[in-house]
């Protein structure tokens, strides 16, 4: 594999989204998690938990989105026109989820609380369904016409395939959000959060040995890659160590190293994916010939330089004071009168 | 309706919804700076009251303006993705570097803004407001590059043929100033500044005409009152220059904001008036010469007119006067009401003035209004063009969607935009009424004093 200017953008758009899965995951994931506690007070400190950090996680997303449509325009112009109502959707979802953190804990009506509270919870996981369910989509190919534009349809992308990874999508982000708010938070909560953490883990081990055995049955592009780059197997390999070691750490009480590991499946998983579609961005079925890859619907040389000095520069300051960020709110979250 | 109305409503519906927000988060954003300074300097409770009070509200247009913005983002490829195709080398990388520079920037120091307070010391509070106000000026600036980049292209050449030619960066710094970059940025951050702070006045002019909170309400007001005068008169200058830059580089758009269908020397700028689109005649109250003045600073200077354009290159004129005599119609109403209040505030006389303080009360809608009209103008004025000369409206379509579909998200945008609109006037008005939180006097945490300063002494640091 040769690293040229467009598969360093491949892997900058990469970084970004997989930075999105990591930051949004966990605030997803505990929105997933939202309703299990009826109790109003819990709800709020969930809330509090992600209440400083989930709009700067949302940020990924919207950066992601901006780095493919300057890097990859065709690829932008035809996913997003093609997967025009799952984007609606998704777009819905993001907006009621958004707005339900702020307005939420506005007023003390119990009516009120509840219908923003399932805003949340139901936005947060149709979010993480559609996300996953797309990634589904590209990895499995998807019809592209001679021109470079979508020819299938909604429907058409609701296969069973697709819509196992965006079910595994739900279930990794409620671990990843189960593990983060256990760290977040003391007493009944806490102990309450143990146990769904621990259910979160299993569904979603379950859910990720089968989709590793559909992509090994149905998908053999993977396979194939790993043949020719055997290297490429210390990745599937750390994938496989990172989410085992997720209930080893949390069993024996080391929250921050089970919601690393966490990270670390997210990370690897991510980077399977890429590996599996590289150097597509869209992949074409039937006819791989139409493929959108990172040459054919690139931006010019130019402008690719220009935006990896404008990504230099401003994501090392970005990740340095994301931490300092997250460094402030560090520690279990105390509720006060700024608090949601 | 067809799949290019569809869109175009759907856009300006979700633009203008969008709109409603960002320029607030910029005005209240320097508030807040303004505010925090000034606790800062004098260690007065009341501004730390002032910035407590005010950053809610700032919280709350703010998660309006990221929930309404990601749609912006999206949808540029899922109704044009032949516009994001062509555009995809220039627009992509402002709005790529819009979330590294801007986006990341506001929502990482946000959280300090608001959930802070009690963590970190005041400098450190302070800055976290900076880089939250710089945040959202440097987003204006990478989405008005965007933006001024459609109105006059430059740094570009253009590769490939037809419906697969698209435009490609030759020059980076030239797209970045490109011709209207400069004027067009000042004239959208003065309208910002100017939403914040008559935002500010209104509500400070509520509380005295009800009798409340008036310490805090006098102290908000004065404050709020001198920036929306310093705004206001910017607005004007920056909208001059603006104006002149249109006249320079889009003559087809200036000729639709001033109705003028033929080449004049000597032009005369209606001051109030309509235009006869079928006859092709503007009728009104002229001043002879005035837009040749305005326009070329001399009174005898030609002004191109639309017949120096074929009828399918000309902007719809009549919506483009409209939109264009609202928004200098309520700016120049502003600067007299800006004015009017400070000359009062100075004298004060401004509590026992009802009528006043009514009229500052209603000026938030003011600048609202006029962002608005300020948008539409532009937008409809680079009209039949989705990029200037390059690129027609309809020709930038996505090639794919269908009627049918649009038609649904439209319904599905207006029906959630109406409702959340109703629940931020009813949580805005909701904490409007319930104003400042006395315990914002004393500062908690690291945030509180050592010891009470002897009014007048500079803040120490934590």
């Amino acid at each position: 594999m040769h690293i040229d200017l467009n598969t360093t953008w491949f892997i900058l758009v990469g970084v970004l989204f997989t930075g999105y899965a990591m930051l949004d995951g966990f605030d997803l994931g505990i929105g997933a998690l939202h309703l299990f506690t009826k109790k109003d007070e819990e709800r709020r400190i969930l809330l509090n938990a992600i209440g400083p950090v989930w709009d700067g996680n949302e940020v990924w997303l919207v950066t992601g989105g901006g780095a493919l449509f300057a890097a990859f325009p065709d690829v932008y112009a035809t996913a997003f026109s093609g997967f025009y109502l799952a984007l609606v959707l998704l777009l819905v979802a993001l907006i009621f989820r958004a707005v339900a953190i702020e307005f939420r804990s506005k007023r003390p009506e119990a009516w009120w609380r509840q219908m923003w509270d399932v805003s949340f919870s139901l936005g947060s996981i149709l979010s993480a369904l559609l996300i996953g369910t797309a990634l589904g989509n590209l990895a499995w190919g998807v019809p592209i016409d001679a021109k470079g534009e979508f020819a299938g349809s909604f429907i058409g992308l609701l296969t069973p395939y697709p819509l196992l990874i965006g079910v595994t999508t739900v279930a990794l982000f409620m671990m990843h959000g189960a593990i983060y708010a256990v760290m977040k938070t003391e007493g009944e909560l806490h102990d309450k959060l143990r146990r769904w953490a621990v259910n979160s883990i299993i569904f979603f081990v379950i859910c990720a040995a089968t989709t590793t055995m559909a992509t090994l049955l149905y998908d053999n592009h993977i396979a194939e890659r790993v043949h020719e780059n055997p290297w490429l197997f210390s990745i599937v390999l750390a994938n496989m160590l990172a989410i085992a070691n997720i209930p080893r750490e949390f069993h024996r009480g080391n929250d921050g190293m089970a919601f690393l590991s966490s990270c670390g499946a997210i990370i690897t998983l991510m980077a399977l994916f890429a590996i599996d579609s590289y150097p597509n961005l869209i992949y074409s079925q039937p006819i791989p010939a139409n493929s959108l890859n990172i040459y054919n619907s690139a931006s010019s040389p130019g402008t690719l330089k220009t935006m990896l000095v404008i990504a230099g520069i401003g994501v090392p300051v970005v990740i340095a004071y994301t931490i300092c960020i997250y460094w402030i709110f560090r520690g279990k979250v105390k509720m006060d009168r700024m608090s949601y | 309706m067809d799949v290019l109305t569809l869109s175009r409503i759907q856009f300006g519906l979700t633009i203008g919804f969008h709109y409603i927000y960002p320029p607030l988060s910029i005005g209240l954003g320097l508030m807040l700076v303004i505010m925090e300074a000034a606790w800062l300097k004098t260690g007065e409770p009341v501004y730390h009251q002032m910035a407590r009070f005010w950053t809610k509200v700032f919280a709350l247009t703010f998660a309006m303006g990221v929930a309404t913005g990601i749609v912006m983002e999206f949808e540029f490829g899922t109704n044009w993705a032949t516009y994001s195709r062509f555009v995809g080398d220039v627009f992509g990388s402002a709005l790529a570097a819009e979330g590294i520079f801007a986006f990341f920037l506001e929502s990482g120091f946000l959280a300090v803004l608001l959930f802070g307070w009690d963590k970190v010391g005041r400098k450190l509070h302070f800055f976290a407001t900076c880089m939250v106000c710089l945040g959202a000026h440097f987003s204006a600036v990478w989405i008005i590059v965007a933006n001024s980049w459609m109105q006059t292209p430059a740094g570009f050449h253009l590769v490939g043929h037809g419906l697969h030619s698209r435009a490609e960066v030759t020059d980076f710094w030239a797209v970045v100033f490109n011709p209207s970059f400069g004027d067009r940025l000042f004239h959208a951050l003065s309208g910002g500044w100017s939403a914040g702070a008559f935002l500010v006045v209104s509500v400070s002019a509520w509380y005295l005409l009800q009798k409340r909170f008036s310490e805090f309400a006098r102290r908000s007001l004065g404050m709020g009152l001198t920036v929306a005068m310093a705004a206001s008169l910017l607005q004007a200058v920056s909208g001059h220059l603006s104006g002149q830059n249109v006249a320079k580089n889009q003559p087809a758009k200036l000729a639709a904001f001033e109705g003028l269908y033929e080449t004049t020397s000597n032009a005369p700028l209606t001051l109030i008036g309509w235009v006869d689109e079928k006859n092709e005649q503007t009728h009104g109250l002229k001043l002879p010469g005035a837009l040749s003045f305005l326009a070329h600073n001399d009174f005898h200077a030609p002004v191109t007119g639309l017949d120096e354009f074929k009828p399918e290159d000309r902007p719809p004129v009549s919506a483009s006067f409209m939109f264009f005599h609202g928004m200098v119609a309520i700016g120049s109403a502003l600067i007299l009401i800006a004015g009017l209040g400070c000359y009062c505030a100075w004298r004060q006389t401004l509590s026992k003035k009802r009528w006043l303080l009514w009229l500052l009360v209603f000026s938030i809608l003011g600048p609202e209004i006029a962002n608005q009209l300020g948008w539409f103008a532009a937008e409809v004025g680079r009209q039949p063009w989705i990029v200037y000369g390059l690129l027609r409206t309809p020709e930038g379509l996505s090639a794919i969607i269908r009627a049918n579909t649009v038609l649904a998200s439209l319904v599905l945008f207006t029906f959630i935009y109406f409702l959340l609109f109703a629940v931020f006037i009813y949580l805005l008005n909701d904490k409007i009424q319930h104003g400042p939180h006395d315990d914002d006097l004393i500062p908690s945490g690291k945030l509180a004093l050592p010891e009470p300063l002897e009014p007048g002494a500079p803040g120490h640091a934590r």
